[in-house]
């Protein structure tokens, strides 16, 4: 009964999350983002008083029956650990180990150390919500991605508005390359020992094992039904059940029910006990952890910055379409965080780099850093979009408190960076045309045309930016037609301040 | 013009009146005994022939138009000789317009991305040269063409790409449009264009000896834009300095009237075949559907179309109206596709010319379509390549489908607001790569002066990105 409840639960916080981050029509947040806002080290982070009290006592009565049916990271392994044939179905593959304290204890203590310190890149790899993320938005969300876009392929065929052709890009290689990792490493971990992950390296997991503890209702033995068979620790995902000794560790066990199911003479039981002494020992299980990856070089193609040299033709033919060339990133000095992040060094303190706003961006702003410090955490580039007006899905999503929720009316106030002119790319100079597609599409205003020299009202018009009205949303930098690099970029603020 | 003072209204309501006679727009249509002369043939399924007065040509009634070839399948490898065009349904095309009794080819150099001229030589020259007319034209727009030598040089390397050493009717290709001054960059007037690219350089003396010498049959010209120049090239004519076999207009049920009114700087039809009418000019019709517009009509345009002949297609009322005038010496069709052909042929073999009911039908018609300010471009793609990527003609096609389709919705308090925006964002995406879209033009006006229809692209472009922002604005995610 537990275990069937424990399942349906389960599966549906792992499909709610998991389309979460796979959702490409920006409408399921509205229904499932609570599902990232119960997560307990978001909201830790977000310092999310009520969903942490919530937690902390669905703990002290049930035990880690977060690390079950709430944490996406914990129901991943215990899919993946599914998926091993089983030679005999009545008898598992697992068996008692000592707790590992040793290792626990010193990841936790470098975790929170790592925490305070603002070293978000640590934080993110370890966090178990975090890792799952990493894995969704990295390995899941391509594929729905793709095969969504065979339903929109299919939909366009017959003229049908159903689905939607989305497009599905590297946001960033060693986020990338750390999610394949993580997810390989935990696949392995699972198959080999199920839990070992939550139990030796999860910070969460280490966190509530101390409430755990306590638990009011626990498994429980009686010792008088029990013949001794082993069925329970061998079934038991978490290793914590010493059958011999008719003993459960507490700290570890996720209530999972399997061991209950398993006892074929009902000498374990999910209760309220009488008083009943919970073990602590230490265990000889190997330490596994994700190997940091170092930073991987980001595109530094050495293309030099001449302005897009569209190929002229000589005799113009009819027809055809120009090539484009693709856009490349800015040098910017400050990084631009979204609007609602208050500040870089609020941001990086809280956000777990969880990929969900970067899964979630409708304009394919956002993508995971490769900086060593804040390495997956989102930053901000626009290349392949800007920062539409309208838009406040990041601000919506985020569970950690990092974006914090703002208003479409706020938004275009909000000022995260400025405008900065580079003369020597501008076409209107370059092409000698007209231009003016930054002035047109800015929305507070901040850029006019002004003839390049005052003295000739008729000839070339450049961009004039006034910096204290821009916002630093990017349409400008976007819309530019000078290529690869854009004639105006912006530039990130450290602390976001309204205009 | 002289017909300008005359209010159009008055002008449809004389019309209706039946006082046709005197009307000259309406006496047009009908009755008509000079330019050529109709031979239709005595079974009633073979394709009407008109002959030109000038050489006695049996021209059929339907032209193929080379402009807008078949292109081999998205993503297929392009081939050398003919890049991405498919060669070998262009064969079984023109193999099946030869079947049929068309005989009239119409190509330029700058067609297709200049492949047009190749690939009508290559199909064409699987069949004996006396059995089809093959015109081509003079398109030295760029400016660094405008000398003498750079436009014979054209001229030659069209009889090399089409495989022949004589041109059954050349064309001075779009007088009227205009340009910029070699030198200065000055913007320039279609009547000075006209002039630097075919006048003042002897080039159209030249052309008239390659006439002498046999290596032009006919010579005429195209007119799009510039009024004075189209007035100029007749006043040559009549003073007999340059005689003109054929000139080609733009004409159909649409432009017949509504022409000046889409845009201030266009003419109507109806003034422009009087012209050549009363010349006994045969003339060459263009854009009988205004690139697929008069065939892609809204459902209820559709309904009265059909309600009026169930079993006609809608293209056909547009490809009899164009045909109707005896003066009329072809109406070219840019046929992509085998069905658009099969059913063209079929509509003038042989033609019923319009009666003066369905003439007044279609003006009305006419003018539910011009009531629908859809933007008047014929994918004709003179405009492309844009220098900054933009699909000029796929974002107005899009725009005029959503037109036509009721899917441009204004107030988001409409009941089908939701379903109407997520037609337009969504097929937006579909049809036109988001670095091409309109929010991507910079105003260069650097397409507007190769535009036939004298549509100001730039700012076209810009009203749609304005609309597409406020959709994108209001509303949430799709």
């Amino acid at each position: 009964m537990l275990r069937k409840i424990r399942i349906i639960l389960a599966s549906i916080v792992f499909i709610g999350i998991t389309l979460l981050f796979l959702d490409v029509t920006g409408i399921l947040h509205t229904y499932l983002g609570w599902l990232a806002k119960i997560q307990f080290l978001p909201s830790v982070l977000a310092l999310n008083v009520g969903v942490i009290i919530a937690l902390v006592a669905l703990t002290i009565i049930f035990g880690r029956i977060y690390c079950s049916i709430i944490c996406p990271l914990g129901i991943l392994q215990d899919l993946l650990a599914r998926l091993r044939p089983r030679k005999n179905n009545k008898v598992g593959r697992y068996g008692f180990s000592k707790e590992m304290k040793w290792l626990r204890y010193p990841v936790l203590l470098l975790f929170i150390v790592a925490l305070v310190a603002g070293v978000g890149s640590f934080v993110a790899l370890l966090a178990p919500y975090s890792s799952y993320g990493r894995i969704a938005a990295n390995l899941f969300a391509p594929l729905y991605g793709w095969g969504n876009n065979v339903l929109a392929a299919i939909a366009a065929k017959y003229d049908s508005y159903a689905f939607y052709h989305v497009d599905v890009w590297m946001r960033g290689l060693p986020t990338f390359i750390i999610a394949a990792v993580t997810f390989v490493v935990l696949a392995v971990l699972a198959w080999i020992g199920g839990r070992t992950y939550c139990n030796t390296i999860c910070p969460v997991g280490t966190c509530l094992s101390f409430l755990a503890r306590f638990s009011v209702l626990k498994i429980r033995f009686d010792e008088d039904k029990c013949k001794n068979c082993s069925a329970c620790s061998k079934s038991c995902k978490a290793s914590c059940i010493d059958y011999k000794n008719h003993t459960v560790d507490y700290s570890r066990c996720v209530v999972c029910g399997n061991c209950v199911d398993s006892c074929k003479f009902g000498a374990l039981k999910y209760d309220a006990p009488r008083l009943h002494k919970a073990q602590g020992s230490n265990g000889t299980h190997g330490a596994n952890k994700p190997n940091g990856e170092r930073r991987a070089f980001l595109l530094g193609l050495g293309l030099a910055g001449t302005a897009a040299a569209l190929a002229q033709v000589k005799t113009k033919m009819d027809g055809g379409l120009a090539d484009i060339e693709d856009k490349v990133a800015p040098e910017r000095k400050t990084k631009l965080t979204p609007p609602g992040s208050l500040s870089a060094s609020h941001f990086h303190q809280h956000c777990t780099g969880c990929q969900l706003c970067v899964a979630q961006c409708p304009n394919q702003v956002l993508r995971p850093s490769g900086d060593l410090l804040t390495l997956m955490q989102p930053e901000m580039s626009y290349e392949r979009g800007y920062c539409r007006p309208e838009c406040t899905r990041c601000s919506e999503v985020c569970p950690a408190g990092a974006i914090r929720p703002i208003q479409q009316e706020e938004k275009s106030s909000i000022q995260i960076g400025h405008a900065v002119f580079v003369k020597k790319n501008c076409v209107a100079i370059n092409d000698e045309v007209e231009c003016g597609n930054c002035a047109r599409h800015c929305p507070t205003g901040a850029i006019q045309m002004v003839p390049l020299d005052p003295n000739d009202e008729l000839g070339t018009y450049i961009p004039a930016i006034n910096e204290s009205l821009c916002i630093g949303c990017g349409a400008c930098e976007n819309l530019c037609p000078a290529r690869p690099f854009s004639a105006i970029y912006v530039e990130g603020h450290e602390a976001h301040k309204f205009v | 013009m002289k017909d300008r003072n005359i209010s159009r209204r008055n002008f449809l309501k004389y019309m209706a009146g039946g006082s046709a006679a005197i009307v000259p727009g309406a006496a047009l249509l009908s009755g008509c005994k000079r330019g050529s002369a109709t031979v239709d043939s005595a079974d009633g399924s073979a394709m009407t022939m008109r002959v030109n007065p000038n050489t006695g040509d049996k021209v059929s009634l339907l032209g193929y138009g080379m402009m807008r070839l078949p292109t081999l399948p998205e993503g297929s490898e392009e081939d050398p000789q003919t890049g991405p065009f498919d060669q070998e349904m262009i064969n079984r095309q023109v193999d099946y317009a030869l079947a049929h009794g068309v005989n009239y080819f119409d190509t330029s150099p700058v067609y297709c991305r200049g492949f047009s001229e190749r690939c009508t030589g290559i199909a064409l020259k699987r069949h004996p040269r006396d059995k089809y007319f093959i015109a081509t034209k003079l398109s030295n727009f760029d400016n660094h063409l405008w000398s003498l030598e750079e436009s014979q040089k054209m001229f030659e390397n069209s009889l090399k790409e089409l495989q022949t050493d004589y041109i059954d009717y050349l064309l001075l290709h779009s007088t009227g449009g205009g340009g910029h001054d070699p030198e200065t960059d000055e913007e320039l007037s279609g009547l000075e264009v006209c002039k630097r690219r075919f006048l003042n350089n002897g080039l159209a003396d030249w052309l008239v000896e390659q006439k002498q010498k046999g290596r032009i049959r006919n010579l005429g010209f195209s007119w799009h834009g510039d009024y004075r120049a189209f007035q100029l090239l007749l006043n040559l004519h009549d003073e007999g300095r340059y005689h003109w076999d054929f000139v080609q207009i733009e004409l159909n049920y649409l432009d017949w009237f509504y022409a000046n009114e889409i845009n201030q700087s266009n003419v109507d039809a109806v003034t422009l075949y009087a012209e050549l009418h009363k010349r006994g000019i045969p003339a060459v019709i263009m854009e009988p559907l205004l690139g697929g517009r008069l065939a892609k009509v809204n459902d209820d345009i559709a309904a009265e179309l059909k309600q009026r002949d169930p079993e006609a297609s809608i293209a056909s009322w547009a490809f009899r109206f164009a045909g109707t005038p005896e003066g009329v010496l072809t109406v070219l069709s840019g046929m992509t596709y085998m069905e658009h052909l099969e059913e063209n042929v079929k509509t003038y073999s042989p033609l019923h010319p319009i009666t003066p009911e369905e003439r007044d039908f279609l003006f009305h018609i006419a003018e539910l379509i011009y009531g629908q300010k859809e933007v008047p471009c014929t994918a004709c793609q003179y405009c492309m390549p844009c220098p900054y990527g933009l699909d000029i003609p796929g974002i107005f096609a899009h725009y005029n489908k959503c037109l036509r389709e009721g899917n441009t919705p204004q107030s988001i308090g409409s009941p089908a607001y939701r379903k109407q925006r997520r037609a337009f964002l969504v097929g937006y995406d579909r049809s036109v790569p988001r670095l091409r879209q309109a929010d991507h033009c910079i105003g260069c006006n650097q397409c507007t002066s190769h535009c036939p229809q004298q549509i100001k692209i730039p700012q076209e472009l810009h009203r749609i990105s304005e609309y597409v922002e406020t959709l994108k604005k209001e509303g949430g995610p799709l």
